[in-house]
């Protein structure tokens, strides 16, 4: 693996573009993907309702990059058979993907911080709660042989004690030891795990700690778990400061817009379930991907009263709506399907419409990745980025007429 | 009349023709898969497309309530609605206002029911079923028909038969698009062959389109089953398709192409999916079964398809029941599954090789030569020898 810093963005930000080779695993990857960008959520390695050839018709390398998490597959295929027929990217058809693999996430496999003990983390997955030790956590990488993963993390949320807060992070760097002494190839593909709750001093511990280590990269978990947005970005920036800017680093957890702040506080890599939840409501995302180029833009142009973001396809409005989710979008829904239809599959409760809008919002999404990535290397995404936020927070403030 | 039928190969009674619709070509004998409410659950058009799917049917009932006959006839039609391209079929209705609806009652003027959505009573006539099927522009469109179940006995069997003519002449008179849309009889008449023959001559009088052979798979026994598909197409025109609805299971298939039908539908190889459960040749894998949890086959390792190019039993047993894409990729295979069968049922009878096929088909799928006796009732009369694939003649079967 290897990753390389290709631009900091001037004007005094930490935002950075980057380079990501990534070669070996189980094969795959032999792209080079720029960074920032977004790790597609999966259920036991597959999106949620977009099948592989499906897969294939959004942007690429951008969509072969894919966060995994192991204790997805705790009750099955066993270690032994995920060998048995080469590894993950084999048993899941992915050869030419990028697998992350991190054991926690917000649908499935959530950290569970009062049942975790020294022992191991506790996840509550769909088969019960599940308390993993390293040992196991590492068979499963080593049968799975994904490109990247991140060690095992005593994930808290915000509002535990400090005493259990220290505790998380005195484990989580025990365990990123115990992963590595293990580690068939000595880090080389390893994220260290970095926790610290919502407190600065022991995030600045941790990552300090995990940047002693003979890591690839840092994971930056524990966010998303009850912060607020100001605490979050003085504790991404705390964290971050104490990396090696030639590091790769990887956050989860952070949605729209939250992920500008991550982006802001020069992180790489950023994996959330932010799709997954706007296509189970029925969301879309219609934002526009030009608000760089656009230097007049103004608000008064937008939709009064609508929310810019996203629109709800459930909605009666769309029933007899002839255009595509939006003009002019290059992804299979767009240029096969109206909204009128997906409305009419919403109401009749059918998996097409899912995995229509997942497509939709992935390819969007990617969009919106890559929007930023040219922002950074034109050296403008301070700009990029205080734009976008007060054009999503432009509807709350303009009038909306009453009509019906 | 908007259709064009051709017999391109023959074996007895089995025939493979070429069927040209106003949307698409299609090769019979062919199976059409069911996308009740516009769409095939959990898959696009382009996999159906990639699949060899030619025709999907859609219900009428349904698309009538939701979205509604006038919003798809603003679209211009259930093709534009849905963007599928090639031929689609549409049923008339009736069956799912008998099967679905506690409340339904039939009488001469049509079937009134209580609307699901907010209880008043509602009239599904001939003349009103035929309006929506115009309204949603399917290539092929059947006639409203009186159907009672097989089960039943008595003289409710006559008077069915007898107002499903009626009916269709009322069909017939409201039919606006007789250009574009082709508009199928339903042979009628219960388990009776004199009921049944009665209706056979009565629709072919009215020289339709195509010929549907309704009011089977519905819980008769196969024995019963067989003989009237084989009544019925001996009796219709050699040059008209005939469609013998809701078949089904692939060994079903095989028999009433073997008696000379062309066409099939049926919800069981997506609805099986759903449950776990893969067609192969040699009948049914079980995914959800312990056993499936280490094996690392494909489903199929004779299966061209992509889920069985990418996927191990392990794997998908992991997926089914509990992920959507468990279904997607198992609805993907059984699907693909079909198609295949249909296109070798087409191609074996083409290439004068069909009773090589049929008993190559019911050794994989009885390897101890417990071949029911049924089928080897019908494969007599389909003149296909399969005595080489029976282990025995048993009368107590």
């Amino acid at each position: 693996m290897r990753f390389a810093v290709t631009k900091a963005c001037g004007g005094g930000g930490k935002a950075r573009a980057g380079a990501l080779y990534v070669g070996g695993g189980g094969g795959g990857g032999a792209a080079v993907v720029e960074t920032p960008s977004l790790l597609l959520s999966t259920r036991k390695g597959l999106p949620a309702f977009v099948s592989r050839d499906l897969l294939s018709t959004l942007p690429s390398p951008d969509s072969h990059l894919l966060h995994v998490s192991p204790i997805h597959f705790i009750e099955c295929p066993s270690s032994k058979t995920i060998s048995n027929i080469g590894g993950l990217h084999q048993m899941l058809g992915l050869q030419e993907h990028i697998l992350v693999a991190a054991a926690s996430d917000s649908v499935e496999s959530l950290p569970e911080s009062e049942a975790s003990n020294k022992l191991g983390a506790s996840f509550e997955t769909p088969s019960g709660r599940r308390l993993v030790k390293p040992s196991e956590y590492m068979q499963m990488i080593t049968s799975m042989k994904p490109n990247l993963w991140a060690s095992l993390a005593d994930e808290v949320p915000a509002w535990v004690t400090e005493k259990r807060n220290r505790i998380s992070v005195d484990r989580t760097l025990r365990w990123l030891d115990d992963c590595l002494a293990v580690d068939l190839e000595a880090g080389k593909n390893t994220l260290g795990a970095v926790v610290g709750g919502s407190n600065i001093d022991e995030r600045k511990r941790c990552a300090t700690e995990a940047s002693l280590r003979n890591v690839a990269g840092f994971w930056i978990g524990g966010f998303g778990l009850g912060e607020s947005m100001e605490e979050r970005l003085a504790l991404l920036n705390a964290v971050t400061d104490c990396l090696p800017e030639e590091k790769l680093r990887y956050v989860s957890r952070l949605s729209l817009p939250e992920v500008l702040q991550g982006v802001a506080a020069g992180i790489d890599l950023f994996d959330s379930t932010y799709i997954y939840h706007l296509t189970l409501g029925g969301f879309a995302l219609v934002f526009p991907l030009d608000i760089v180029e656009r230097d007049n833009w103004d608000s008064r142009t937008d939709i009064e009263g609508a929310d810019c973001t996203k629109i709800n396809l459930r909605a009666t409005i769309y029933r007899k709506d002839t255009s595509p989710i939006v003009d002019r979008c290059g992804c299979f829904t767009c240029q096969n399907h109206t909204r009128a239809y997906i409305n009419h599959l919403l109401n009749v409760h059918e998996m097409l419409a899912q995995i229509l809008l997942e497509i939709h919002n992935t390819h969007h999404y990617l969009g919106f990745f890559r929007l930023m990535r040219e922002a950074i290397k034109g050296g403008k995404f301070e700009l990029f980025r205080q734009r976008f936020i007060k054009r999503r927070r432009a509807f709350l403030t303009a009038e909306a007429p009453c009509s019906l | 009349m908007a259709l064009r039928f051709e017999v391109v190969g023959r074996f007895n009674r089995a025939r493979a023709a070429q069927l040209t619709l106003p949307h698409f070509v299609c090769q019979t004998p062919l199976f059409m898969p069911v996308g009740t409410q516009g769409t095939i659950k959990g898959l696009t058009n382009n996999q159906l497309e990639e699949i060899g799917c030619q025709i999907i049917l859609g219900n009428t009932y349904h698309l009538a309530l939701r979205p509604g006959a006038d919003l798809i006839d603003e679209f211009g039609g259930l093709h534009k609605f849905m963007n599928w391209k090639r031929a689609l079929l549409t049923d008339s209705g009736g069956f799912q206002m008998v099967s679905l609806l506690h409340l339904a009652d039939i009488t001469e003027k049509g079937v009134t029911f209580q609307s699901p959505v907010d209880g008043k009573p509602m009239l599904l006539t001939p003349e009103e079923s035929i309006q929506i099927q115009n309204k949603i522009g399917a290539d092929i469109i059947m006639a409203l028909d009186d159907v009672v179940k097989t089960t039943i006995t008595g003289p409710r069997i006559e008077e069915a038969m007898y107002r499903t003519l009626r009916w269709m002449d009322r069909c017939i008179a409201a039919h606006q698009k007789p250009d574009t849309q082709n508009l199928f009889g339903i042979v009628q008449g219960g388990l009776d062959p004199v009921l049944r023959d009665i209706c056979v001559r009565g629709l072919v009088e009215r020289n339709l389109p195509g010929y549907a052979i309704g009011g089977l798979a519905g819980g008769e026994d196969k024995d019963s089953f067989w003989r009237v598909v084989a009544q019925c197409t001996a009796a219709l025109p050699e040059d008209k398709p005939r469609y013998v609805m809701g078949v089904g299971y692939p060994l079903d298939i095989v028999v009433c192409s073997a008696l000379g039908a062309d066409m099939y539908d049926c919800v069981y190889p997506t609805r099986t999916a759903r449950f776990g459960s893969a067609l192969i040749p040699e009948g049914v894998l079980k995914l959800k079964n312990r056993a499936m949890a280490n094996d690392e086959r494909p489903i199929d390792p004779t299966c061209p398809c992509m889920v069985c190019k990418t996927y191990t039993r392990a794997y998908l047993h992991c997926l089914v029941t509990k992920d959507a894409m468990g279904s997607q990729l198992l609805s993907y295979h059984n699907l693909s599954y079909m198609m295949k069968l249909s296109r070798d049922l087409h191609t074996s009878i083409v290439e004068g090789r069909f009773p090589e096929f049929v008993r190559g088909f019911l050794r994989t799928q009885f390897p101890k030569g417990d071949v029911p006796e049924w089928v080897c009732n019908a494969m007599e009369v389909a003149g296909i020898d399969i005595s080489s694939c029976c282990a025995s003649f048993s009368p107590s079967h």
